[in-house]
């Protein structure tokens, strides 16, 4: 795999970096160090300027409502335009926690403002008030014929439009809404997602994914070797463990 | 206080008086009654049970036991430093000759206040040589608005704001919210003292409506220099802008500025003008206006010089005398899970409680600073009371580690986590295998003892429930008592 290159495009990384998203970074980094292909990271922070054609994968992580208002305005004058431009290029985009709530259309907030989002995903976020539940604990989700392992701790319950999926089905935890047993969304080559933890870390297949993903754009077919992946495995199947415990204790 | 409600008409007023009083001899007495079985039972000490009881039978038992505190309370709160502020600040009084009346380690919920005090009063709630009593509470951040109103303190010392538990807590910015919402509802005689290195904390001056006393770090030898990952109150309160740092201490603590609008860190009342950091001891000079105090502390790290600091101001805005916080800071003694040395098999065996990055990056930064290779385990437990989210573990600079332990351990119910960032992290043990894996904590712990040289010192750093079994164990092995006694 030499000669490769993966060109990532991290989203507001000193705004949004509330749950350990820096763990996604890393475990990008490293899966592709291990396969011998670079990796180049390029954190754009308010104001700066997103290059559709600059770009394999852009990630966002997650933010608090403060922070979150002021990456919906740089979204609406800087970024929004063209990072719709890269979804319909079919560039990967990984948007976690409040990162995805703003790929929506909007989010509500529990003071009921309206904070506009990209709209690169068909869905809607409100957040019921303050005196709402959270959902916080841990999560287990059935993806791909295999399970996704985080953490979720979010307000706003998110409703996914027609055109896009969920990405996968709550086995313990909340997801979405608490309602409809849906997971984060998919639509085209974007990945949205409440699960941190750090995410990526403890779900190798998953980061494969969205590693292979990115890259088969300009390299069809491209596939990732198996690397040692004992750790990663033992921490997913420990998260699971208690994750699937404790919600049956309740 | 409560007691006197409803004194409308003479002869209502009375007898609700009388019901008053049985109420609360009742509640001090079953609170008692509770505190004695559950240490005997070996319930954890009873640290939070005896103020559940008398809050149960006694709402009001907190407002009316304050009121025989003579010399009034102080509340101490914040992200990191808390109790080691507070244990600190009781030294003092000590040493001015003062009793204190506090809260346990880490138990700083109102239960644990109403414990305290239900423990410092006789049976009939009286408060023996009440003219010299001080109550020093350390109250968790959530906590802060109840307590506040609940034991109407003289001064209320605020250490620091860090992402801490966000399951619990929630996010930085509201509990920073509930901060200025309590410090704008005090009354203009209570003092606020202030860290004026924490942008986040500095600002709570803009709302108080009495005294302030701010305290910071002059001396910035010891510093981190540039801002870490866990950094959080980078943005300016007012304006919004990126602040920038002369110079940095740890976390986002330092001497900041906005270049926007201007607003700066204040020049603070009590420094630090002078630290040295050694492998056991801190040495530093603190000017008040009172005058200089030198004092030598059986502490490491940046963070305890902060909560020597912290304690000092406190100390200067409750109007105690400078000899008093000289003779107090230099009688301190480490507590368990505070860098108190202890002997076990043949090991020195320290325990530091870590709960959030910025605690945890200070911990890597004092163990590694004197180069040589450590010896550590680490236990990651996910219970409420250490937060459910382990996240936080991806926000640590645990690649300051590298190259510098001889044994690593890794244990509690998130193990297998710890191990991954750890592997992220290249952390390799001596012989370069990977950290060991031992989610059993006793089991853990012996074989961390036995990885460290004989005569070595062993690191165990622990979220806070795995503090709770891991100090059974030691308290055990090393044949002393349970932690709470004479502490």
């Amino acid at each position: 795999m030499k000669g490769l290159t993966l060109r990532v495009a991290h989203l507001y990384p000193k705004l949004m970096n509330i749950y350990g998203d820096r763990g996604n970074i890393l475990c990008l980094q490293r899966r592709c160090r291990e396969r011998g292909i670079e990796f180049e990271v390029q954190g754009l922070e308010l104001g700066d300027k997103l290059n559709p054609t600059d770009c394999d994968l852009i990630f966002a992580g997650g933010a608090q409502d403060r922070e979150q208002r002021r990456v919906a305005v740089d979204l609406a004058k800087v970024k929004g335009k063209p990072l719709k431009e890269a979804v319909k290029r079919d560039v990967a985009v990984l948007a976690v926690c409040g990162g995805y709530q703003l790929m929506g259309r909007f989010y509500r907030t529990a003071e009921g403002e309206e904070l506009p989002g990209a709209g690169v995903l068909d869905l809607h976020t409100v957040h019921p008030g303050p005196h709402a539940q959270r959902f916080i604990g841990n999560v287990v989700v059935e993806w791909n014929g295999t399970t996704l392992v985080g953490f979720e701790n979010h307000g706003g319950r998110t409703h996914l439009g027609a055109g896009v999926e969920p990405l996968g089905r709550v086995v313990a935890g909340f997801g979405n809404n608490g309602e409809d047993g849906g997971e984060g969304a998919v639509y085209r080559n974007v990945f949205g997602t409440y699960l941190h933890g750090s995410l990526l870390p403890k779900n190798p297949r998953f980061a494969d994914h969205v590693i292979e993903t990115a890259l088969r754009r300009a390299h069809k077919d491209f596939r990732l070797n198996d690397i040692d992946d004992t750790i990663e495995n033992a921490a997913h199947a420990a998260a699971v463990r208690l994750a699937t415990r404790r919600s049956i204790i309740g | 206080m409560v007691c006197q409600r409803g004194r409308g008409k003479k002869e209502v007023g009375r007898r609700k008086y009388n019901t008053c009083v049985i109420r609360r001899t009742a509640a001090v007495a079953a609170a008692k009654a509770a505190a004695v079985l559950s240490r005997r039972l070996r319930f954890g000490g009873g640290t939070a049970l005896p103020g559940l009881v008398a809050e149960r039978i006694d709402p009001d038992i907190v407002p009316a036991l304050v009121l025989g505190l003579g010399q009034g309370s102080v509340l101490v709160t914040g992200t990191n430093g808390k109790t080691t502020t507070a244990r600190l600040l009781r030294s003092i009084a000590r040493a001015a000759g003062l009793r204190a009346v506090a809260n346990r380690a880490g138990s700083n919920m109102m239960r644990g206040i109403a414990s305290a005090l239900v423990e410092a009063a006789a049976w009939s709630g009286e408060m023996a040589s009440a003219g010299k009593r001080l109550g020093i509470f350390e109250v968790d951040e959530a906590t802060l608005p109840h307590a506040a109103s609940s034991v109407r303190p003289r001064a209320v010392v605020f250490t620091n704001l860090f992402r801490d538990q966000l399951d619990r807590y929630g996010e930085v910015e509201h509990v920073a919210q509930v901060w200025r919402a309590t410090v704008d509802e005090l009354p203009s005689d209570v003092t606020v003292v202030l860290n004026a290195d924490d942008p986040a904390v500095a600002s709570l001056a803009d709302v108080a409506r009495g005294r302030v006393i701010t305290y910071g770090m002059t001396d910035t030898s010891s510093g981190v220099g540039t801002l870490e990952h866990a950094a959080d109150a980078r943005w300016c309160v007012s304006c919004g802008s990126e602040l920038s740092y002369e110079a940095v201490c740890y976390g986002h603590l330092g001497h900041w500025r906005c270049p926007q609008c201007g607003k700066s860190r204040p020049e603070p009342d009590v420094q630090c003008g002078r630290l040295d950091i050694g492998a056991a001891h801190l040495d530093l000079t603190l000017w008040l206006a009172q005058g200089h105090v030198t004092a030598r502390l059986p502490l490491t790290g940046l963070y305890n010089a902060y909560n020597a600091l912290t304690a000092a101001a406190a100390a200067s805005a409750l109007g105690l005398d400078r000899v008093a916080i000289e003779r107090g800071l230099n009688a301190f003694t480490a507590a368990f899970g505070r860098q108190e040395r202890m002997q076990v098999a043949g090991r020195e065996v320290q325990v530091i409680l870590a709960k959030n990055p910025a605690g945890l990056n200070q911990v890597i930064r004092t163990i590694t600073a004197n180069g040589s290779q450590t010896d550590l385990v680490l236990f990651l437990n996910d219970n409420i009371a250490d937060g459910r989210d382990v996240s936080w573990i991806w926000d640590v600079d645990f690649e300051l580690l590298a190259g510098k332990a001889r044994s690593v351990t890794v244990s509690g119910a998130r193990a297998w986590d710890m191990a991954l960032r750890l592997k992220y992290a290249g952390i390799q043990a001596d012989g370069g295998s990977s950290p060991h894996v031992e989610p059993e904590p006793a089991r853990a712990l012996r074989q961390a003892l036995e990885a460290t040289p004989a005569g070595g010192t062993l690191y165990v750093i622990p979220t806070y429930t795995a503090m709770l079994q891991v100090r059974d164990l030691l308290a055990r092995w090393a044949g002393r008592g349970a932690f709470w006694e004479g502490e």
